[in-house]
């Protein structure tokens, strides 16, 4: 390479030294991309339920009346847009948050947050070692496929599967490290 | 971390020979390879498409690879546009320097880490150290790693060569204000990780990370984890720097449709990890630096086998199911990258010239369990063979002899070297192999390998060879 080449000249010029006359690939996409789910809540709270975290099915008649009772005592952060107000400030000092959700995979369990309206920050979700989230049954897609398609990549997305877990100590899987401790999920029916 | 892969001495069998013959390690080893593997193929047999998703994240690696100055250029003016700052690194010492620099610029004097292999592989925890800057790994493992001043020896579980009461006396030793009472039990242990990095996460200003993926088209790049230490990284410090190799490219946005399922199975044996962070340039007020990495890469690209191990999504799944990994542990391989991924990735990045890197290729028995359960499908044993062709002849002769001994000093490694035998039918290897690997194959002109061609090898030329090494 001659010198003076700048790194990002002297790279693309030896990626393209290297694929020179690379074939073109053609990308079989022939796995599912629409899955045929009978019962998306059913299969969204058992594979929730099989990370250990906690689910309810509520009608949406009862949500406020469940929330309270989830929430009794703690200091909960409360993120704008999530329609309820007397939420704790300090994030230091919270006990845990509540949010929506912008989409939520049944075959998978994952809620996935755009921190959009009524989802908070990103530190607002992450410190709080309790987590309160609220899906929406219309928000609730069979797989992977159809959640990407759904989301917006302009966005900061947090992808949530369980509570944080960590099994670095001799593979035994203990529950809570960083992230919150305890994850309860509420679906809205 | 003050331990550092690059430069070490040696070679494989001869690192390995320590695991080899520790049988406490080598139970912990096996026991947690298996039961990675089970869980794996418990989540990877759910889904019916597994084999439609796996060929297309083939397919989607190799257009990523053959149009690499497309995409880099598409991912540049997307982070960019962003709000972001892209930096090319053609070197480690580039890279390190970059970095070095952007930390300065900020005035601190300290940055919290996520688990990362492009950093580990550019040595820049000791490079910043140089620098008076000191770096904190915050993954639970990697944590123990760097306490014990210690090296990684597996892909996701780095301390998995770490039982509970070393790990306990490590915490002991060097995490200040630990409680005298701290017990081994794991829950405890986890629970004074938590403790001691908590502060750390909340006043730490820099964090350094890598990313699982980078998709060309939205600028987006992607963090998979476990413990929640990576999303205090990247999004609580003011300023987050990512290194990440060139080949960690998507086209599109729409191909995390299929790693997110490749991945998360492949790799944890779950059906999701518990997070993945995604963010796309500077993100709620964060300054966003991306160093985009060669340091060998495109060396790798340039060789038309060789370069399918750019493909790689570093599951760790080959690492599981290899019974040499199994038997001689992580460190042998004397990278970051250990188990049958590093036996081709290693040499092909740092070029064959030490005795090391010249042994990796026959850090094999070639049963080709690792191509099974490759969710991107890299022949490895076919780039396996094709390096030994490349290698120097003397340290590759004793590699092979000794990765022979172990493979069949017991009932089950025979059985699999066998298979590994019929298995070399599927290749019609390009250049004979030197030595006495001749005669795995001067078969290539015979429709079938015999059964007992190997053992009857073994016989012939292995025992005295491995006698003569000894
Ligand atoms: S080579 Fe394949 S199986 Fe091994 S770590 Fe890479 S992607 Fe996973």
């Amino acid at each position: 390479m001659a010198s003076g080449m700048s790194a990002r000249e002297e790279i693309l010029a030896k990626v393209r030294a290297a694929v020179a006359g690379a074939p073109t690939v053609e990308i079989p996409r022939g796995y599912r991309t629409r899955r045929q789910v009978d019962d998306l809540v059913g299969l969204f709270a058992e594979r929730v339920g099989d990370y250990r975290a906690i689910v309810r099915v509520v009608p949406s008649a009862e949500l406020g009346a469940t929330i309270d009772a989830c929430v009794h005592g703690r200091r909960m952060v409360v993120p704008d847009g999530f329609g309820r107000d007397g939420g704790w400030d300090d994030l230091d000092t919270a006990d845990g948050v509540m949010t929506h959700c912008a989409v939520a995979i049944a075959e998978t369990g994952t809620i996935v947050l755009d921190h959009g309206p009524g989802q908070g920050t990103r530190a607002q979700t992450l410190v709080p070692d309790y987590h309160l989230c609220v899906v929406l049954a219309d928000q609730i897609v069979p797989g992977v496929p159809e959640a990407v398609e759904r989301l917006d990549p302009s966005r900061p997305l947090t992808w949530i599967s369980g509570p944080s877990a960590t099994s670095d100590i001799e593979l035994n899987r203990v529950e809570g490290v960083h992230g919150p401790r305890t994850l309860e999920v509420l679906i809205s029916t | 971390m003050s331990a550092t892969f690059i430069g070490m001495p040696g070679n494989f069998p001869k690192n390995a020979e320590k695991a080899v013959q520790d049988s406490q390690l080598r139970f912990n080893l096996r026991k947690a390879t298996h039961t990675i593997r089970d869980k794996r193929a418990e989540v990877v047999g759910e889904l019916p498409d597994w084999g439609e998703l796996r060929a297309a994240g083939k397919a989607i690696k190799d257009d990523v690879l053959h149009n690499l100055d497309r995409y880099l250029i598409q991912l540049e003016e997307a982070v960019t546009r962003a709000g972001g700052t892209v930096h090319w690194a053609r070197d480690a010492a580039e890279a390190n320097r970059i970095v070095t620099d952007l930390v300065k610029a900020t005035g601190e004097t300290e940055v919290v880490k996520v688990k990362s292999m492009a950093t580990q592989e550019i040595g820049l925890n000791e490079a910043l150290a140089a620098h008076g800057i000191a770096a904190y790994e915050t993954d639970l493992a990697e944590l123990i790693v760097q306490l014990g001043d210690d090296f990684p020896s597996h892909i996701l579980v780095p301390a998995i060569h770490r039982n509970r009461s070393e790990i306990r006396e490590i915490f002991l030793d060097k995490m200040p204000g630990v409680s005298r009472d701290l017990t081994d039990d794991p829950p405890a242990l986890t629970e004074a990780a938590r403790l001691h990095l908590r502060d750390r996460f909340l006043r730490s200003k820099v964090a350094i990370s890598g990313a699982n993926f980078m998709v060309a088209e939205t600028g987006t790049l992607v963090v998979l984890e476990s413990e929640g230490n990576g999303r205090m990284c990247l999004s609580l410090p003011e300023t987050l720097i990512s290194v990440v190799g060139i080949e960690k490219l998507l086209p599109s946005w729409r191909d995390l449709e299929v790693f997110l399922q490749l991945l998360p199975r492949s790799s944890t044996g779950e059906r999701m990890n518990p997070y993945t962070s995604m963010w796309t340039g500077a993100v709620e007020g964060q300054e966003f630096h991306l160093v985009l990495l060669d340091n060998g890469r495109t060396d790798v690209l340039a060789d038309e086998v060789g370069r399918q191990a750019l493909r790689c999504i570093r599951c760790s799944a080959c690492l599981n199911v290899c019974p040499v990994y199994e038997r001689a542990g992580g460190h042998a391989y004397g990278s970051v990258y250990p188990g049958p991924i590093g036996a081709i990735l290693t040499p092909q990045l740092r070029g064959m010239t030490t005795d090391l890197d010249a042994s990796l290729p026959f850090a094999s028995s070639l049963c080709g369990a690792c191509y099974d359960v490759c969710p991107v499908a890299i022949d490895i044993p076919e780039v396996l063979v094709d390096l030994r062709a490349k290698a120097p002849h003397a340290a590759a002769e004793r590699a092979a002899m000794k990765v022979a001994g172990w493979v069949l000093d017991d009932h089950e490694r025979l059985a699999t070297a066998q298979r590994a035998a019929t298995r070399l039918r599927r290749f019609v290897p390009k250049k004979g192999l030197p030595g006495p690997m001749s005669a795995w194959t001067d078969t290539r002109d015979v429709p079938e390998i015999p059964e007992e061609s190997f053992r009857d090898w073994w016989e012939r030329a292995g025992r005295s060879a491995s006698a003569e090494e000894r």
